[in-house]
């Protein structure tokens, strides 16, 4: 009661505002008892695997870790595990947490109007998707030894891989990785118009780089899968 | 005073004299006709239903708006809860018993195995509906301002989900568990500076962040202790409190709308 009387007293008007009771409580009750029959019946039907006891001398090829986390053992066939086990989910957590600091553009907010923030979604939905294509190739395109199998190829046929992986030189690494960065953040502030001016310097330089390093992981998929490419930085200390 | 009598009848009697005793009135403190008292009251009055306002715009209550996914989220978070108490009783977390406990739910004890069955769906559909959860709220834009630092809570909730589901991954302690978990951790030796295969390392592998997650070198008894104390208490007791801070926070600023 004391909430809607300070909404009244804001001089917003009441009148476009419902009970909650019931009408919001009996959606939750039909979104609740949905969920229960969901995993009753899920439960009845599929029982949740359970593999041999576990024994530290022998283990599973392939060795899969849950389906959330397969996206990132994916890339560790294109990434060495730094890159593919830290930086990259550091990244992905980093650029969540910043979303609400980096998205100023437009306060449209409660509704879908996608067409009304293009960049922002985009570049989101480009991500999401990312995580989920590459959770499918591990999930189901992966066998022993983490080789590709189609779903109809049988794990029995054991593969090989015979492509001989290069690497850069380390100065064309340097000049690679420069121009992708460096001449991705240029081109994106001329492309880009305004919007520097719009979103400030630290925001746009912030929002370019975490796309920029998005938009790396297909680009380094690409040259692995294409030209077998295995790093295109080498240094005594770390590779990319 | 005889025609009210014929007009109702025994058991509007019957009813009349339960909701009109005073063991009823102790516990249920107003009426149910349909005023807006007691539409009000029934939210405030009750503990379970008080995280609720009394009433919202009314775009708030259309399914097709927020899906219900956080409510759902929630709701499965208590499923898992429920369950996991349960598992509890006949699970011990030690490499001896880890495993034939598990077969025993699976075989042996009655409705052992829906049991387990739930828990273990529950956490997989737990991580989806909190990941498009996430969609929703970032397609209808809801962490602008006033909602900054609750998307941020929500990104911490997604990440302790994550570990919640990964940590329980372990405690059936068959292959699957064994190797997923073998995976899993491997990545933490490649951490710069604190992992001892990572570039820059400055600790070996008796001191890295992967030795102290497992507390040892490889997955074994130690492992499997402290992935059960992580997964039964401490990151069940992170996703409360923070799913509190967070309801609380949309209370405070109100379900995102159209302004
Ligand atoms: C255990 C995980 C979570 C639970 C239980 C949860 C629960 C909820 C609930 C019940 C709501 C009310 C509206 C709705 O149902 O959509 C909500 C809203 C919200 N959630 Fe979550 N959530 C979780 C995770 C997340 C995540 C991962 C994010 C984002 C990264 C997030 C950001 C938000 C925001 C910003 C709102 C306000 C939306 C608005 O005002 O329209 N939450 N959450």
């Amino acid at each position: 009661m004391e909430n809607d009387n300070k909404v009244v007293e804001k001089g917003k008007s009441a009148t476009d505002k419902e009970f909650v009771w019931p009408d919001l409580v009996f959606k939750e009750l039909l979104a609740s008892v949905g969920v229960v029959v969901l995993l009753v019946v899920w439960s009845l039907l599929v029982d949740a695997p359970l593999r041999p006891e576990a024994d530290p001398a022998w283990t599973e090829n392939p060795a899969k870790a849950p389906w959330y986390f397969l996206g990132l053992q994916e890339m560790l066939v294109y990434f060495d595990p730094w890159l593919a086990g830290v930086v990259v989910p550091g990244l992905i957590v980093a650029g969540l947490i910043f979303i609400p600091y980096l998205d100023i553009n437009n306060p449209i907010s409660g509704e879908y109007r996608l067409g009304k923030r293009k960049m922002a979604t985009l570049l989101f939905l480009f991500g999401f998707i990312m995580w989920f294509v590459l959770i499918f190739v591990g999930a189901f395109l992966r066998g022993p030894s983490w080789y590709f199998y189609w779903p109809w190829e049988s794990w029995a046929v054991v593969k090989h891989s015979n492509e001989v992986l290069w690497s850069f030189h380390w100065l064309a690494g340097v000049v690679f990785l420069g121009l992708f960065f460096i001449g991705g953040t240029f081109l994106s502030i001329v492309i880009g118009k305004g919007f520097v001016q719009r979103l400030g310097r630290t925001r746009s330089l912030i929002i370019i780089f975490l796309a920029l390093s998005m938009f790396f992981i297909p680009v380094k998929i690409a040259l692995r899968l294409l030209f077998n490419v295995k790093y295109v930085l080498r240094t005594p200390f770390f590779n990319i | 005073m005889s025609e009210q009598k014929d007009r109702y009848g025994l058991s509007h009697r019957f009813i009349k004299g339960i909701t009109g005793s005073s063991i009823w009135k102790s516990v249920f403190r107003h009426g149910y006709a349909n005023t807006d008292k007691n539409r009000a009251l029934q939210i405030t009055s009750n503990f379970f239903l008080h995280v609720h306002p009394i009433r919202l715009k009314k775009h708030a209550f259309r399914i097709r708006f927020t899906w219900c996914l956080g409510g759902i989220t929630f709701f499965v978070f208590i499923v898992e809860f429920v369950t996991g108490i349960l598992l509890m009783f006949y699970y011990r977390p030690v490499v001896e018993f880890a495993y034939m406990d598990i077969k025993s739910l699976m075989i042996d004890i009655p409705f052992g195995a829906i049991l387990r069955n739930m828990h273990r769906w529950g956490a997989h559909l737990m991580v989806i509906t909190v990941i498009f959860h996430m969609l929703r709220v970032f397609l209808t834009g809801s962490y602008k301002p006033p909602r900054e630092f609750n998307w941020v809570i929500g990104v911490l909730l997604l990440i302790n989900t994550l570990l919640l589901s990964f940590s329980g991954y372990l405690l059936p302690w068959d292959q699957l568990a064994y190797g997923g978990i073998s995976i899993g951790t491997n990545m933490a030796r490649a951490v710069p500076f604190l992992g001892h295969e990572g570039p820059f390392a400055v600790v070996d592998k008796y001191h890295d962040v992967r030795f102290v997650l497992l507390g040892g070198t490889e997955v074994g008894p130690v492992a499997l202790l402290r992935f059960y104390v992580l997964h039964v208490i401490l990151l069940p007791m992170v996703v409360l409190i923070l799913a509190g801070v967070h309801f609380w926070r949309i209370r405070k600023d109100n379900i995102s709308g159209p302004l």
